[in-house]
């Protein structure tokens, strides 16, 4: 196994906000990994670092051997990074269509048309909306067309903030369903951040275990699944819900 | 684990919204009654030659009424407009369905337009201010590059309508050059100012944008009020050299050959109207052309990526700051381009043609037709260049007349005249489906 991403004693400050204390972590290719942690955990502020939006205040993140920390902010995604950011932010005013272009900007133009099949394959409901203005999706459509986008762009690493966040069961189970294909037809690498632990550690081969900036916890999911803690504090009330 | 509601638009709650429109409708009849009182309840009646004051309190009752129920009925009706629209929004199986006839209307206005000076040869006047509405319909496209499609607030970009008008006087009273030489030179120097200007205020957005380029359009203004011996102060640059038709002059027979002597016309001054007509007309077009192509390209279409979500678009790879200044840039360049004609057509500049009310207006026709829409900047122009005119009639009401006219256009379409947006990308069939385990990996 190669490693795809590590973080060793990652950092990081919204002023004088301690967000991140010292985070180790790593994904190794063709892994699903998971981050899970309680709401503020510093989850997404551990994705956005990668982004350097903030840039981490101490430690080092490297990619596929490169140590990345400092490259601006838009030049992570042309290593071969995609991030499906917290909450979508699809282009709403723009179609369809043209949400999946931008997130091609910057891939081999000959890929499009095949590209855009292979989504319009995964997700039927894009191909049938090409043309709508993409705010007037539905939330999990939004989701699907957020993952589409970060598709088109071939990355080796696919970053998940919170995809089922706030979608209705259906969709979530949707979008977990997604997750794996991509993971077990395509190869495609995984992090995976989920306040819904139940159904991300289900998916995912390891996992960590996010509390107020630190990793508390780590394992494969089938040990998290199991272990005392995580089930006091994850997945009581998540797997009545969800379950 | 307890997720947040997905933020939704639930139309369910009826009662509270019963009772919001009953307050507000309380509210109106309560203000309604103190103004009524001496209005409607009071009135003086004529006793033999004696002024007495009588009550007519049912009268004032029925008023009061009236203005509840109606207000109450209103707010209920606006309500229900509001959320058939809604629902509506999110039924339409395909949103930005095609508008064919929009591509028409565009082209009868084009066609009219060319035919235009034709049409009304013989009146100047009409000539005159189809000039005008070309020119505010160029700045509006070029404004709209800007706020339209990139969604920057621009307050002040007049500056650059100045910069253009000002860099042909100068260049033009000084050093002799041409209408046609100047041009690219102007572009290339108010582009440059779009990109000063557009630099510090990358991080800026919304209200503090607006209020940064505020200041920079008043800064202009007052280096060009202020520095006397470059910009002429107050008085501005007078006897600018007016365009020539290829080197021809428009002016009456002399020794040299003019534009009339030329092709053997009786001298009018009507040519150099209808010439000055057909510039800015073909300046419009080409503005037009060009601003059209670049929203289809990577980087037009990235402009309105950036005004929809910038986080995301640095998350895609998106250089955010050059996305932006490229807009700043053009936008400013367009605008600089009118403003060597509008010097070119007065012969005459000076800063009181450079005000912030010129960026307003400006401005209105970007909000006015549509954000982003090319063909409603041409019916925004028209309008508030109309309208001004049309409204001479009732002098010092003309500007409550055009208010008014404003707001009840915004009411009636919050999206602006046309609020329909064209895709830039189309596909024209239906691509087949591939199975989904069969595409290569990225
Ligand atoms: N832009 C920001 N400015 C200041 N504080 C922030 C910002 N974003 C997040 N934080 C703080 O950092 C901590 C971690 O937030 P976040 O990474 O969003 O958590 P999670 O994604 O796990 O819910 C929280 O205390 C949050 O309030
Ligand atoms: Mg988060």
């Amino acid at each position: 196994m190669t490693t795809m991403l590590e973080y060793s004693g990652v950092h990081a400050h919204y002023g004088a906000i301690h967000a991140l204390r010292g985070v180790d972590l790593n994904v190794q290719k063709g892994e699903i990994v998971t981050l899970i942690g309680a709401n503020g955990a510093g989850k997404s502020t551990l994705m956005m670092t990668l982004f350097g939006k903030p840039t981490a205040s101490a430690g080092k993140i490297h990619f596929q051997g490169q140590d990345i920390t400092r490259v601006p902010t838009h030049r992570i995604s042309r290593q071969g990074i995609a991030l499906v950011p917290e909450g979508r932010r699809i282009f709403a005013r723009m179609t369809v269509l043209e949400n999946l272009q931008m997130g091609s900007t910057f891939a081999d133009p000959a890929h499009f048309d095949a590209d855009l099949q292979r989504m319009f394959a995964m997700f039927p409901i894009l191909e049938q909306r090409r043309e709508q203005r993409a705010g007037t999706l539905s939330g999990g459509e939004q989701q699907m067309l957020a993952i589409g986008r970060a598709l088109m762009g071939r990355p080796q690493l696919l970053l998940l903030d919170e995809p089922s966040l706030g979608l209705a069961p259906l969709y979530i189970k949707q979008v977990f369903k997604i997750i794996r294909e991509l993971n077990e037809a395509h190869g495609m690498t995984i992090l995976l951040v989920e306040q819904n632990a139940h159904h991300a550690l289900r998916v995912a081969h390891r996992g960590y275990v996010l509390q107020h900036g630190e990793i508390v916890l780590t394992g494969t999911g089938e040990q998290l699944l199991a272990s005392p803690e995580v089930r006091a504090a994850y997945l009581e009330s998540s797997a009545e819900a969800h379950g | 684990m307890t997720t947040p509601a997905p933020i939704q638009f639930t139309p369910t709650h009826q009662m509270p919204a019963m009772l919001a429109r009953a307050k507000d409708a309380v509210g109106v009849a309560l203000v309604s009654l103190l103004l009524g009182i001496p209005m409607i309840g009071l009135h003086t009646v004529d006793q033999g030659g004696v002024l007495a004051v009588m009550t007519r309190w049912p009268w004032l009752l029925a008023f009061v009424v009236a203005m509840f129920v109606g207000r109450f009925v209103m707010q209920f009706a606006l309500d229900h407009v509001k959320l058939n629209k809604a629902k509506r929004e999110r039924k339409r199986p395909e949103v930005a369905a095609r508008r064919p006839w929009l591509t028409w209307l565009g082209r009868a206005l084009l066609g009219f337009a060319v035919v235009l000076p034709i049409a009304f040869s013989g009146n100047r006047y009409v000539v005159d201010t189809a000039t005008t509405v070309l020119i505010y319909v160029m700045l509006g496209w070029g404004l709209n590059v800007v706020v339209g499609l990139a969604g920057l607030l621009d307050l002040g970009y007049v500056a650059f309508y100045a910069v253009g008008a000002y860099t042909y006087g100068l260049l033009s009273t000084h050093f002799g050059w041409g209408f046609w030489e100047t041009l690219p030179v102007a572009g290339a120097l108010t582009a440059s100012f779009g990109i000063l200007l557009g630099w510090p205020t990358l991080r800026l957005r919304g209200d503090y944008l607006a209020i940064v380029t505020l200041g920079f359009g008043e800064i202009i203004r007052l280096i060009l009020v202020n520095w006397t011996d470059f910009s002429g102060g107050p008085n501005g640059v007078t006897s600018i050299p007016r365009p020539t038709f290829f080197g021809l002059p428009f002016s009456p027979s002399t020794d040299e050959t003019t534009f009339s002597s030329f092709f053997h016309l009786d001298y009018s001054a009507d040519h150099r109207v209808i010439f000055l007509y057909y510039v800015i007309l073909a300046l419009a077009l080409l503005t037009n052309l060009f601003v059209s192509r670049l929203r289809k390209l990577p980087v037009g279409i990235a402009w309105e990526a950036v005004r929809e979500d910038e986080v995301a678009c640095k998350a895609l790879g998106m250089n955010v700051t050059n996305i932006k200044l490229s807009a700043f840039a053009i936008g400013a360049m367009l605008g600089g381009f009118a403003g060597v004609f509008f010097a070119a057509r007065q012969g005459f500049i000076s800063p009181e043609s450079f005000v912030f009310s010129e960026s307003a207006t400006i401005l209105a026709i970007v909000v006015l037709g549509g954000m982003g829409s090319q063909l409603g900047v041409v019916f925004a122009s028209v309008l508030l260049v109309l309208l001004p005119e049309l409204g001479r009639d009732f002098s010092e009401y003309r500007m409550l007349l055009f208010g008014a006219a404003m707001i009840l256009i915004m009411v009636w379409r919050p999206g602006g005249l046309i609020a329909h947006r064209e895709p830039t990308v189309k596909l024209g069939r239906a691509p087949s489906p591939v199975p989904a385990n069969q595409g290569a990996q990225a």
